[in-house]
């Protein structure tokens, strides 16, 4: 296959995936705001979703003050703002357009009428009527964006590479969601510290994490127990099973990896293997000893330089 | 009134025979319901992106540059026998034309016969020195041919079918005939079960056939690839298309190099070969190193390996020496010398303003002839003398009289109507039709073509780029 087209393959399901985790993130917030709680509470969840993407600095020089609708705005519809879900469901449909014979008519479709048919809805205030159901509709798109993949292509290449990027890009936001989450709730790192004691856990915030991920019920079956934060990142980080969790995506990674592999690319393959098992092997209470927010922030270079490997291996080579 | 010739009905108003069945049909449906199957068109075609770009235009709505071609609900029908007799004339026609490229490459008999004017090719800026002496597989050059055919009316209300313009670099639109087909059969089933309707849908296969079998000698699976010029093209998505239905590669410039005397492109597990290039880029673009210096659209040291014998490009470099507009009045002339045949498809009559005659009276006929620039493509550089203000005729005139030898003029001719779907109800539109010729080990062709049709009322310019629409178009097989 065409490196070139390898390369619009990978970022057009990297785009969908983060256009979904965007929605994922904006709609917890918003239900969470919908909740009794000080506006202290609401502003800081906003903060958070602007931190996690790191685009603080933008919105401040676009927006007076955080609140909801700024926030939202910003990131479903600003143009300005590379990772509105505006942003992604374009980036997405122009990379299947430059591939679009290298996809099946289903995929392409599916893709093209995502951004057709969310550019109309905003205009019809959609969003403003109903931002939930409109959330609700993005996620449902990139669900149907992935089963026509997997339901409809060969599977070939062009699959593969589809597939890597949505897993690492999953890999790379339920990190972020996870560091950004955990450390609004504690200030400075909460599991790093030793006092437990006096921290009131938050029944709304630990449900509203795992509500994120599709993974309140899932915790529910796993756990058969009340929600605890350290079995909630147990949850999202180890857990094979857990299919957003860091653990599965490198699985997948992984999988997906050993398929297109190249003369070059063993290095690669080595340093996503090496992540995968450290994650396999890996225990709980041993990350939350050492500091979440360190092993987080970690786990993302990693993720980060996998990507670049990926990008030196097989999607710009030299000729 | 203006003599007229409608596809549908006859001076008399009758329905033809080979539009009786569908006339019945049409009766039988109401207004709404030809209403919604339109937006329907609309929404799948937006859906699937049948869309091409608009140079310099700008939308509102996010989705760029991208348009619609309009579809017109309402076929295009040619009797069996009709479609026969074109059938044949294409073929000799392409044939022809395709002896003529290889000859002005070579030998130059044609010159040296004084049929067609020395000075008239190798001053061409379509002649390109660089091919003379090139041996392409079979001594096919235009593979693609793209024939633009017209019926005009003649003043005792009979038609007469004529050549407009022959298309030999990169003609589009094959794309649209697919589509068309395709939309005729979900709209409206029902009616390929009223008629016997030839098939286009093989089109890709034929095509594919045509570039595998002009592979260079020696190539026995010959890895085939379609350059496009890329997404933001007006034609992008028929590249597409195109690959994706023979399952070849779709690349780009950047996609290809050259080493060791071959053309490789670079993929995710190192280089591989490429043997047949469809090339859907201009001669101009093709490799920065022989043409345009400032091109990425191409790929440096592909002249080199093509006058190797080592990559076969369709078209071939340098067809553009037979579709020039100054060359087309020879084109009769050509069938003759070459296949000793008497031309099956007639051409336009045509004046060239390099000609002090000729250019006399086009000058003191303006209102009434359509003057054409012979570079010009697309509908652009075009004189239509009865739609023109005075204003406009007066600046052609000028550019006229200032560079003769780039003009040719041709009566206005009253293109055939047929019955259209427009804001008011059903009404008459003039259409002209592109059939497709492949040449390869054999000159194939779907029956039909594109059927392309304008629009506005009166108006004669069927180019999409100037807001005209397309139908599907039916060969019937009885």
């Amino acid at each position: 296959m065409l490196s070139r087209t390898a390369d619009h393959l990978y970022w057009m399901s990297r785009y969908m995936e983060r256009a979904e985790n965007t929605a994922r993130m904006l709609d917890v917030n918003y239900q969470t705001s919908l909740l009794p709680q000080g506006a202290d509470t609401a502003e800081q969840g906003w903060r958070g979703v602007l931190s996690i993407s790191e685009l603080t600095g933008l919105f401040e020089q676009r927006h007076d003050r955080i609140d909801a609708r700024s926030v939202m705005d910003f990131m479903v519809r600003d143009e300005g703002n590379l990772s509105s879900i505006w942003n992604c469901l374009r980036a997405a449909r122009e990379n299947a357009r430059a591939v679009r014979g290298a996809l099946t008519t289903e995929v392409w479709e599916t893709t093209n009428q995502t951004w057709l048919e969310f550019n109309r809805q905003l205009k019809e205030g959609a969003f403003e009527r109903d931002p939930g159901a409109f959330f609700e509709w993005v996620k449902f798109r990139s669900h149907l964006s992935r089963g026509v993949t997997v339901g409809t292509m060969l599977q070939d290449e062009a699959l593969y590479f589809l597939r890597i990027g949505t897993f690492l890009e999953r890999a790379d936001n339920t990190a972020r969601l996870l560091d950004v989450k955990f450390q609004a709730l504690a200030g400075s790192d909460f599991f790093g510290g030793q006092a437990k004691e006096g921290q009131e856990v938050d029944f709304y915030h630990w449900s509203a994490i795992l509500r994120s991920v599709s993974g309140f019920e899932i915790y529910r079956k796993v756990y058969r127990n009340v929600i605890v934060p350290d079995k909630v990142a147990e949850l999202l980080i180890l857990r094979p099973d857990m299919p957003r969790s860091l653990a599965a995506c490198m699985n997948d990674v992984v999988a997906n990896l050993d398929q297109v592999a190249n003369e070059q690319s063993a290095e690669t393959r080595r340093r996503a293997g090496r992540l995968q098992s450290d994650l396999r092997y890996g225990r709980i209470d041993e990350i939350l000893a050492t500091g979440l927010h360190a092993f987080l922030t970690q786990f993302l270079d990693r993720v980060s330089d996998i990507g670049a490997g990926i990008g030196r291996d097989f999607l710009v080579p030299v000729a | 009134m203006k003599p007229g010739f409608d596809e549908m009905q006859d001076a008399r108003g009758a329905v033809r025979e080979h539009y009786r069945t569908y006339d019945r049909w049409l009766e039988g449906q109401s207004a709404e319901t030809m209403a919604s199957r339109r937006s329907e068109a609309e929404m799948i075609f937006r859906r699937v992106g049948i869309t091409f770009a608009v140079y310099g235009a700008k939308d509102e709505d996010g989705a760029g540059t991208e348009r619609l071609i309009p579809f017109d609900l309402i076929p295009r029908v040619i009797p069996r026998d009709e479609w026969a007799e074109m059938e044949a004339g294409l073929r000799q026609r392409v044939t022809a034309l395709n002896r003529f490229v290889d000859d002005v490459y070579h030998g130059q008999e044609i010159l040296k016969a004084g049929v067609v004017p020395a000075e008239q090719v190798l001053k061409n800026a379509q002649f390109r020195p660089e091919m003379m002496g090139v041996a392409v597989p079979g001594g096919v050059w235009s593979h693609i041919a793209g024939i633009d055919i017209v019926r005009a009316a003649n003043p005792d209300g009979s038609g007469t079918t004529y050549v407009l313009e022959d298309n030999l670099r990169v003609p589009s639109g094959v794309s649209y005939m697919l589509e068309n087909r395709k939309m005729t059969m979900r709209l409206f089933p029902e009616l390929f079960s009223l008629h016997r309707i030839a098939p286009v849908a093989h089109y890709p296969d034929l095509l594919l056939e045509t570039l595998r079998a002009v592979a260079p000698a020696g190539v026995s699976d010959p890895a085939v690839v379609v350059l496009t010029p890329g997404m933001y093209n007006s034609a992008y998505f028929e590249h597409a298309f195109l690959a994706q239905q023979m399952g070849v590669e779709l690349v780009e410039g950047q996609d290809l190099f050259v080493r060791g005397g071959f053309v490789y492109m670079r993929t995710t597990q190192g280089p591989r070969r490429v043997d047949v290039i469809y090339r859907r880029v201009d001669d101009d673009f093709l490799d920065p190193l022989a043409f345009r210096k400032d091109t990425t659209l191409g790929c440096a040291g592909l002249l080199d390996v093509y006058r190797a014998g080592n990559i076969t490009l369709a078209n071939a470099i340098g067809t553009g020496i037979a579709d020039d507009k100054s060359i087309y009045p020879y084109v009769p002339k050509m069938v003759e010398f070459y296949l000793g045949e008497k031309p099956i498809l007639a051409n336009v009559p045509t004046y060239l303003c390099r000609d002090a005659e000729d250019l006399k009276y086009v000058l003191g006929h303006l209102p009434e002839l359509v003057v054409k620039e012979v570079h010009g493509a697309g509908g652009y550089g075009m004189l239509v003398g009865p739609a023109a203000t005075k204003a406009e005729i007066e600046d052609f005139r000028r550019a006229l009289l200032a560079q003769p030898a780039n003009y040719i003029a041709q009566p206005t001719l009253a293109l055939s109507t047929c019955p259209t779907f427009v804001e008011a109800g059903i009404a008459p539109r003039h259409i002209d039709l592109r059939p497709f010729v492949l040449s390869g080990k054999s000159v194939q062709m779907v029956p039909g073509g594109l059927t392309r049709v304008a629009l506005k009322e009166g108006s004669l310019v069927v180019n999409s780029s100037q807001g005209g629409g397309t139908k599907d178009t039916w060969v019937l097989e009885n």
